[in-house]
């Protein structure tokens, strides 16, 4: 069942269905399988169990929002989700690959490859343009100078940053530093946009605006998990699943949540 | 990371740090400044030694047969002093068997020489001048030709003609203002014609070689120059190739020792001087100031790196937040480190190639302020710059290995 030569298939690679124990089934393309993942940190002595055991199975073009108060474990778990991390216990399958058993240097490949993150806090290198801040997942996967250029064009004008993509993060407003991130995390084509509390550093209308740049992605087939602890953020996303001490507490549709939660979202 | 995006990456770090990069490069561009100016400064002393110095008072390819050797400078100690004393002169008798053996390809001349009084009608008190006694192929050796007049004919140098060739400096202190060719000078209360004026010799350390008068061995002027009139100083001995001159330094010498009947335990009592063991003093004393010179230098290069590595430790800490971004989007280990190797060692060679462009500054400044000659060494550019990018790399590794060991979410959570 070892996967990690899978590594080096890209996304044109063909990739196993995982069976998770959350209900999925055998026949479907399933992204991310979580089975019973645990993250225990051991903070100065006491053991602090951040994550206790989480099923979750995202399929392919799914838009999913992982919601939940402070301290609920839904950093934790996107830290695991984009690789960042592995779990102390369970197995995490990433479109066929068992992730929680890699090396450091397999995780970074599986990041460059697979996932792209969106943060709260844009994390663009500063004294970079943004055509070199969004070229820079592509010098780690090896693309040539010509062909990086090509593609980190494309990817900004996918998020109407063309006109500007020789300006520096600084010379940019916080919607178009976002969108440059957005394009960066595109621009290796990952199986999965991961974004961190996009719209925490942003205002209402630049928060639509971001969350209409997702929405279409979303539309185009891109696979969107999505944490957040705004409940209007989060009633964007087609699914949304709350985190509670280290558990999932619901998983339900985007019409159950909101109808349970009460949010008023203007959307469609 | 590719290695050519990784020294962009790092010349663009450095670009945008100008004033901070320029101090990192202070302690390895003084450092290999230094070691350029020093190794071009002895680098320059010693061709002088050689060319100049040495190459003027023994010809290419040429040994001198004498008792004990002219030119040491310096490192002679007592006891060899003791026996050089005791050591036989060289005979007149000696010269016929020594360069019997010696192929025909061979040139050779012996001398004797002094400074002797020489006078003639209108120089009125007596003058100093360097006297020669010849015998064999001197001219042609010393590839002397003369300016006016003619060289001593074979027949005058065979018979002991009262014939001579004087210098230069000799012509206008015997003959001031005069024609001195066909008029008379007086050597030891012996008149000689001259004949010929020879071509100047040039100088060394600002002392003339022109004083110069040349007889035949066999005249009456040899006994004015060693205490027995049959004592020669040297014979030369010119040969056509290096090759050729060791064989021939060995014939003399089985020849040598056959004449004085040494056994086979005994020293040679005579000594061989080449323009190499002339140098051999000079050599030595070069050693030592080749390794000041990179001794010193080699101080600068360590505060050099020191400072390098800290400041690499202070750009580690200070873009934790660029490694995690790094790291978040796909950089290995491996491209982290080599990230951080190549700006220290892009700093290193940079402050190494700026130290060696003021080093051959600072040696040229020298030597036109000074005495001292100068000439830069390519091998010292090569060693310069390479030892910049050594330094480089090494006070890279730690802050390098450090950043690369990094956790991506710890670092991204940097502010």
């Amino acid at each position: 069942m070892s996967t990690l030569d899978d590594i080096g298939l890209s996304t044109t690679g063909e990739r196993r269905a995982v069976t998770a124990s959350a209900g999925a089934a055998p026949d479907q393309d399933w992204v991310i399988v979580t089975r019973q993942i645990k993250r225990e940190y051991d903070m100065g002595g006491e053991i602090v169990r951040a994550l206790r055991g989480v099923d979750l199975a995202i399929r392919r073009n799914e838009y999913v929002a992982i919601m939940g108060p402070s301290g609920s474990g839904k950093s934790t778990l996107m830290n695991l989700i984009g690789c960042l991390d592995t779990p102390n216990g369970g197995e995490y399958w990433l479109n066929g690959m068992l992730v929680s058993e890699m090396s450091d240097d397999q995780l970074a490949r599986v990041r460059n490859k697979e996932i792209g993150f969106v943060f709260q806090t844009f994390n663009l290198l500063p004294r970079a343009s943004a055509l070199q801040n969004v070229e820079l997942p592509l010098v780690y996967a090896g693309v040539s100078a010509e062909e990086r250029k090509k593609r980190a064009t494309e990817a900004l004008e996918r998020v109407q940053l063309g006109e500007r993509m020789h300006h520096r993060p600084n010379e940019l407003s916080g919607g178009q530093r976002q969108r440059v991130a957005i394009a960066r995390a595109l621009v290796n084509r990952p199986s999965i946009l991961l974004a961190d509390e996009p719209t925490g550093n942003l205002d209402s209308t630049t928060s639509e605006e971001i969350m209409k740049v997702f929405e279409e992605l979303a539309r185009q087939g891109q696979t969107v998990v999505m944490v957040t602890h705004e409940p209007d953020i989060a009633a964007h996303a087609r699914r949304v699943v709350v985190l509670r001490d280290g558990v999932i507490a619901s998983d339900e549709k985007r019409e159950q949540f909101i109808e349970r939660v009460g949010v008023t979202h203007a959307a469609h | 990371m590719p290695f050519f995006d990784a020294i962009r990456l790092a010349l663009s770090t450095i670009r945008t740090q100008k004033l901070k990069s320029a101090f990192t490069l202070l302690g390895v561009c003084i450092g290999v400044m230094f070691l350029i100016s020093v190794v071009s400064i002895v680098e320059g002393m010693g061709r002088y030694m050689e060319e100049d110095l040495i190459g003027k008072l023994i010809a290419v390819n040429t040994f001198e047969l004498r008792s004990r050797p002219n030119i040491s400078i310096g490192d002679v100690d007592e006891a060899t002093w003791e026996e050089y004393r005791k050591r036989p002169r060289l005979e007149i008798t000696d010269v016929p068997p020594a360069t019997a053996t010696l192929p025909e390809d061979t040139q050779w001349y012996l001398y004797s020489e002094d400074n002797v009084q020489a006078s003639s009608s209108t120089s009125g008190k007596p003058r100093q001048v360097r006297a020669l006694a010849v015998q064999g192929d001197y001219f042609a050796v010393k590839r002397m030709g003369v300016t006016r007049g003619r060289l001593l004919s074979e027949q005058e140098v065979d018979r002991g003609e009262k014939v001579v060739v004087i210098g230069p400096d000799a012509a206008d202190r015997l003959f001031p203002g005069l024609d001195p060719l066909g008029r008379e000078l007086k050597m030891g209360g012996v008149p000689y014609r001259v004949v010929g004026i020879g071509e100047s010799q040039g100088k060394v350390f600002g002392i003339s070689f022109d004083n110069f008068v040349i007889a035949s061995f066999r005249s009456p002027a040899r006994r004015l120059l060693n205490s027995r009139p049959n004592i020669v100083d040297a014979v030369v001995i010119q040969s056509p190739s290096a090759a050729a001159m060791t064989e021939n330094m060995e014939l003399v010498r089985a020849a040598m020792r056959a004449q004085r009947k040494l056994r086979p335990a005994q020293k040679d009592n005579f000594s061989l001087q080449t323009a190499d063991s002339a140098l051999e003093f000079w050599n030595k004393i070069k050693g030592y100031l080749v390794l000041a010179g990179i001794a010193l230098p080699a101080i600068g290069l360590v505060v050099g790196a020191i400072v390098i590595m800290n400041i690499m430790l202070v750009a580690v800490a200070e873009r934790t937040r660029e490694i995690g971004i790094r790291k978040a989007l796909g950089a290995k280990r491996r491209d982290i480190l080599m990230q951080f190797l190549i700006e220290s060692s892009t700093l290193g060679t940079l402050g190494s190639a700026i130290g060696v462009g003021l080093g051959i500054g600072l040696a040229q400044l020298i030597a036109a302020l000074s005495p001292l000659p100068a000439s830069v060494a390519p091998w010292s550019i090569v060693v310069g710059v390479a030892l910049g990018a050594g330094v480089g790399i090494i006070s890279g590794v730690y802050p390098a290995s450090r950043a690369s060991r990094l956790d991506p979410i710890l670092a991204l959570r940097q502010e």
